[in-house]
């Protein structure tokens, strides 16, 4: 029997299996329980007793139930043809279930996460007699079309020789394509898959610091709050205040070369949404479809619980092996809180004594280490690639004094702080520009700089005390009313009004405004802030505030984001001279 | 360690002792009944609990282990003594035969007959914990569903496998719209095969009342399924009342075709009763005294809805809630609202100025709207007029917190407009009988005629062509 049991079910506590007459489980061991095979892994061992988390609904499973073991850890299989793919947390892929269970998720299924049977075009990189390193590319398959995935050799190998290479040519992911020779002489054979635990982070050669931005095309983000490659940012809000929106919005138009698109105890609906909708959007930068560069993994509200919790770590290993090919990911996870509420969940049943509001001490830490695996990287290979982490948070009743977005915030750098008002009046996104903040302002500065000519740091420096400005100005107007203020201070919130309008909302619906280029992005804060320049110079030369905000191309202006597409920049060019205009010749008649 | 073949050997045994009888429990505590010395017994396993009298009960397994069981009773404990307590347990999950004949049957939580008649048989045993629907299979729900009421319709569209909930207050008029709904809504073009299912968590008898003649005055009755569980039923029996309901739903839906309206009320005392549970086994609660696992215990029935690509019905949910104290960031709208697909929130205020439905909506949401309306769907200037609606109204709401700082004499012409707009809005868009089934395009129109109140240059969600068309008309 080649089966080993490791132990049987003592006791069984929904997702949480003890076992007994336990002598050789690994810690962190994957084992199958009970006939249905169900998959779980070890999370404790003790006196002869183990704890297992168990990755399916336990119904049926009977104290006295063998528990086989795998001799491995919880980890995912990594090679082509995990691009354009949906799993589950433990890295099943959905469509092969659906082809075995039907439209119902089934138990105890069992399906590899790439297809082994595919043919893929195989190109050897090196020669027979080659030294090769670990993370050192021996080949390369075209994934998809905008995929070139780099096949490495294992972080296990640290030097050998290449004794053997397929030739250029079709192969599975389970055919030979190298025998490499270790030192000590013994042989390895290598396929195009390779297998990694998801708890242990990808191995790398440096950290690097971080200098590009991630562009998302959201304007509020890219110009006010932006986003590095390689760092880490929270997005937390209430119910219906735009997470998935906005991580959607980002994982259609953000520059990174792949997208991990995790859904972690969310909604089906949102799952089915991006499976139909990606296909068919295009990428404005390569001309294909989203999905070629997209991996999914749904594990949806209703599904196990403790799948849930090994979600996050299965999308972000799939992100690290694409990262150390030289891929820039970008991951997005909806929504951590999900996540935490696992832990809380499993961590209560295991009976382990509850820090804050039942989650467990070692949230934090766990928080940590999940953010901690993004950066900017230079990989063993020596190419450079970079995983960033862009997580949603739920807070309770909208709450951000509660642990998961307390402790989350120690560990991001940035943070676009989702607020109810603005979302139930329909300010979309409804990112705050008063509580969020992004410390990677130093990092990205001159390389934006050099694409806005020198004016982002200004103008976005200048908007933002504008807008702080508004504030006090508001605080005014609430205790005795609009009329008391001066037309150039009037002018300001007219100006806060028509930024928020015209610039920081956007409409994900809309085919032009819902991705905004980085050049748009220049010109339309510098219309703006031209308004505000030439329109103060007016009101000193006398000119009614009421003149100025009737002008006509001032609804232009608030529309030049439905209105004006992002190749078409000469037509904000021209928006702003008859802006300067209209605003001149006002002055005109009032200055006599 | 136990080799294979014996392990097959106490699996064989197993199915023998299945449904065999042990008597004696070892302690009772609330809905929850321990007992030892039992076979090796299976999580979730159904129970078929005897009381000393000789009635029957059911229940299922909570906990298992080498020395106890933890069985809940979902008819309640009452009754039942420590030796004189049977127990067979029954080797597989709870089910519910489930048969089309269900419909126009009134039923308890766990699907047997109220009033006694016989249930007819089932054409299928389903397991009521039914399984998730993969990602996969599903169908992103795009069909209209005219409720004929505007601000349903107009601002918070539902859309045929949407669940939206009602966040409502005691005392408001939840039910009348609910039963509104039930009376009016239907996808345009497609009579369908339309049916109710209703589950009733310890609401009050008078309620059940009110819905089943309402249902009997439309001559619906026969095509909907209730299954009641009433406020002097034991607690624990409103735990399984929307799972037994959204299980006939998945029968009538996915393997008859059918489009179902399923209303659940009120989910507020199922939460309590789960919470009553995990106070009774002493796990450790989260916010307000509520199970950590609420949020996955509720997922798992309101994402019983939706469609599944290549079969033809449809589960649209429509739970209602009652918010404690007004409160929408209690743990119960709060985490209904993370997992439903919008919300629809009454507001009290307005039911005391006689708007009915009291709804609010700005805190009210419609997901899945954008892909339902506008051209071919509704209207093609739909959804730019319910976005401009919701930029206005909720000015009008800045213009009324100014007033009542500086008075309504030291606003601008500007805010005055706002005012009547908003005023508009509430007493004849918003507002509307309760018999009143308004088509989409007089609601739209109506709300055109709110906007009419405010000059054009305000209306810069709209486009020039779409202000040209309707504007002022
Ligand atoms: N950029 C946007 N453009 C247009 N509409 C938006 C935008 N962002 C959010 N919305 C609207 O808000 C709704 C809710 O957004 P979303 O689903 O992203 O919320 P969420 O924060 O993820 O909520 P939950 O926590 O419940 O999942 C959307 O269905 C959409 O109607
Ligand atoms: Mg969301």
């Amino acid at each position: 029997m080649k089966e080993r049991i490791v132990g049987q079910v003592k006791r069984v506590n929904g997702p949480v299996i003890i076992l007994k007459d336990v002598n050789d489980a690994m810690m962190m061991e994957m084992v199958r329980i009970g006939e249905q095979q169900l998959v779980g892994e070890v999370v404790k061992l003790y006196d002869g007793q183990a704890t297992v988390q168990v990755y399916e609904d336990a119904t049926g499973i009977c104290p006295g139930d063998n528990v086989y073991g795998s001799g491995m850890s919880l980890s995912v299989e990594l090679g082509p043809g995990l691009i354009g793919t949906i799993y589950d947390g433990i890295q099943r892929p959905l469509e092969k279930l659906m082809g075995a269970s039907g439209a119902f998720i089934s138990r105890g299924l069992n399906f590899p996460a790439v297809d082994h049977e595919k043919l893929w075009a195989f190109v050897p990189t090196v020669e027979v007699g080659a030294i090769v390193h670990c993370g050192m590319k021996f080949g390369t398959v075209v994934e998809t079309d905008r995929v070139l995935h780099v096949l490495m050799i294992p972080p296990s190998i640290a030097e050998a020789t290449v004794a053997q290479i397929a030739s250029e040519g079709a192969y599975t992911v389970d055919d030979i394509i190298v025998t490499v020779v270790l030192p000590n002489g013994k042989e390895e054979k290598l396929t195009m898959l390779q297998r990694w635990p998801i708890r242990i982070p990808r191995p790398v050669a440096e950290r690097l610091a971080l200098k590009q931005p991630l562009i998302t095309g959201l304007r509020v983000i890219d110009t006010l709050f932006p986003l590095a490659k390689g760092g880490t940012v929270a997005i937390p809000g209430g119910f219906g205040t735009g997470k998935t929106m906005t991580q959607h919005s980002i994982a259609q138009w953000c520059d990174a070369d792949i997208i991990v698109y995790i859904g972690c105890g969310e909604r089906g609906n949102e799952m089915t949404d991006v499976l139909r909708e990606f296909p068919l959007l295009v990428d404005p930068r390569t001309g294909q479809s989203l999905m070629e560069r997209t991996i999914l993994i749904a594990n949806t509200s209703n599904m196990p619980v403790s799948a849930r919790e090994a979600s996050i770590y299965t999308g972000i290993t799939m992100a690290e092996y694409y990262r150390d090919q030289g891929f820039h990911v970008a991951i997005m996870a909806d929504s951590t809180s999900r996540w935490a509420e696992a832990l809380r969940e499993l961590s209560g049943r295991m009976e382990e004594m509850p820090a804050e509001e039942g989650f467990p001490a070692y949230l934090p830490t766990r928080i940590a280490q999940f953010y901690e695996r993004a950066g900017f990287m230079k990989c063993l290979s020596g190419i450079e690639g970079s995983v960033s982490i862009i997580g949603a948070v739920s807070p309770p009743g909208g709450d951000f004094s509660e642990p998961v977005t307390q402790h989350t915030k120690r560990f991001v750098r940035c943070f676009w702080g989702l607020d109810r008002s603005l979302a139930s009046s329909r300010h979309y996104p409804a990112i705050s520009w008063l509580d969020s903040y992004s410390e990677y302002l130093g990092d990205v500065r001159s390389w934006w700089n050099e694409h806005s000519d020198g004016a982002w740091q200004l103008h976005r420096l200048e908007i933002m005390e504008l807008l702080q400005k508004e504030v006090r100005l508001q605080q005014i107007v609430k205790l005795v009313g609009p009329d008391a203020l001066p037309d150039s201070q009037n002018f300001i919130l007219e100006v806060c009004a028509l930024f928020k309008t015209a610039f920081l909302q956007q409409n994900a619906f809309d085919l032009v405004d819902r991705f905004c280029s980085v050049e748009k992005q220049v010109k339309m804060l510098s219309v703006i802030l031209d308004y505000y320049q030439k329109g103060s110079e007016a009101i000193a030369k006398g000119v009614p505030m009421v003149k100025i905000r009737r002008l006509k191309v001032v609804q232009e202006m608030a529309r030049m984001r439905l209105t004006i597409g992002n190749d078409d920049m000469e037509a904000i060019d021209k928006l702003q001279l008859r802006l300067e205009r209209s605003i001149d010749q006002l002055g005109g008649i009032y200055e006599n | 360690m136990r080799t294979n073949k014996e392990s097959l050997l106490v699996q064989t045994d197993r199915h023998l002792l299945s449904g065999r009888e042990y008597r004696g429990a070892s302690r009772i505590d609330g809905p929850l009944v321990y007992m030892r010395n039992t076979h090796a017994v299976g999580y979730g396993e159904l129970v078929e609990v005897t009381s000393p009298d000789g009635t029957r009960r059911a229940g299922q397994v909570l906990d298992t282990s080498d020395d106890a069981v933890v069985v809940q009773v979902f008819e309640g404990t009452d009754g039942l003594t420590l030796p004189g307590t049977g127990m067979r347990f029954m080797g597989e999950p709870l089910t519910l035969p489930v048969s089309e004949q269900m419909l126009g049957r009134v039923m308890n939580g766990l699907g047997k007959s109220r009033d006694g008649s016989a249930i007819p048989h089932g054409e299928a045993e389903r397991d009521v914990n039914g399984e998730p629907i993969n990602p996969t299979a599903r169908e992103y729900p795009r069909d209209f569903i005219q409720t004929g009421i505007s601000v349903i319709d107009g601002m918070t569209t539902l859309i045929q496998g949407q669940k939206l909930p009602i966040f409502s207050g005691n005392g408001l008029d939840h039910n009348q719209l609910a039963a509104q709904i039930a009376r009016q809504a239907k996808v345009r073009g497609n009579s369908g095969d339309f049916c109710i299912v209703f589950a009733a968590m310890g609401i009050k008898y008078d309620v059940a009342r009110f819905f089943t003649d309402s249902f009997e005055e439309t001559g619906v009755l026969d095509n909907v399924a209730l299954f009641l569980s009433l406020a002097d039923d034991p607690s624990i029996e409103r735990t399984i009342t929307p799972k037994t309901a959204l299980t006939l739903a998945e029968h009538l839906a996915f393997d008859k075709g059918k489009q179902v309206l399923v209303i659940m009320t009120d989910m507020t005392n199922y939460c309590e009763s789960l919470r009553e549970i995990g106070t009774m086994r002493g796990e450790i609660p989260s916010r307000k005294g509520y199970p950590g696992y609420l949020y996955s215990n509720l997922a798992e029935i309101y994402e019983r809805s939706g469609k599944i690509s290549g079969r033809s019905g449809s589960i649209t949910q429509l739970p209602i809630l009652s918010m404690p104290n007004d409160d929408i960031s209690h743990p119960v709208p709060d985490l209904t609202g993370y997992i439903t697909e919008g919300q629809i929130v009454f507001d009290r205020s307005m039911q005391a100025r006689g708007i009915y439905p009291p709804i609010n909506c700005l805190p009210s949401l419609s997901r899945l709207m954008k892909d339902g309306i506008g051209e071919g769907m509704t209207r093609a200037d739909h959804p730019h007029l319910s976005n401009q609606l919701f930029a206005s109204y909720s000015h009008v709401k800045d213009v009324q917190n100014l007033a009542s700082v500086i008075g309504e004499e030291e606003l601008t012409t500007l805010d005055h407009q706002y005012l009547d707009f908003g005023s508009f809005f509430e007493k004849k868009f918003v507002n509307q009988g309760f018999d009143e089934d308004r088509s989409i395009e007089q609601t739209l129109d109506l709300g055109w005629e709110a906007l009419s109140k405010l000059p054009s240059e305000e209306l810069q969600r709209l486009t020039d062509e779409e202000i040209a068309e309707h504007y002022g008309k």
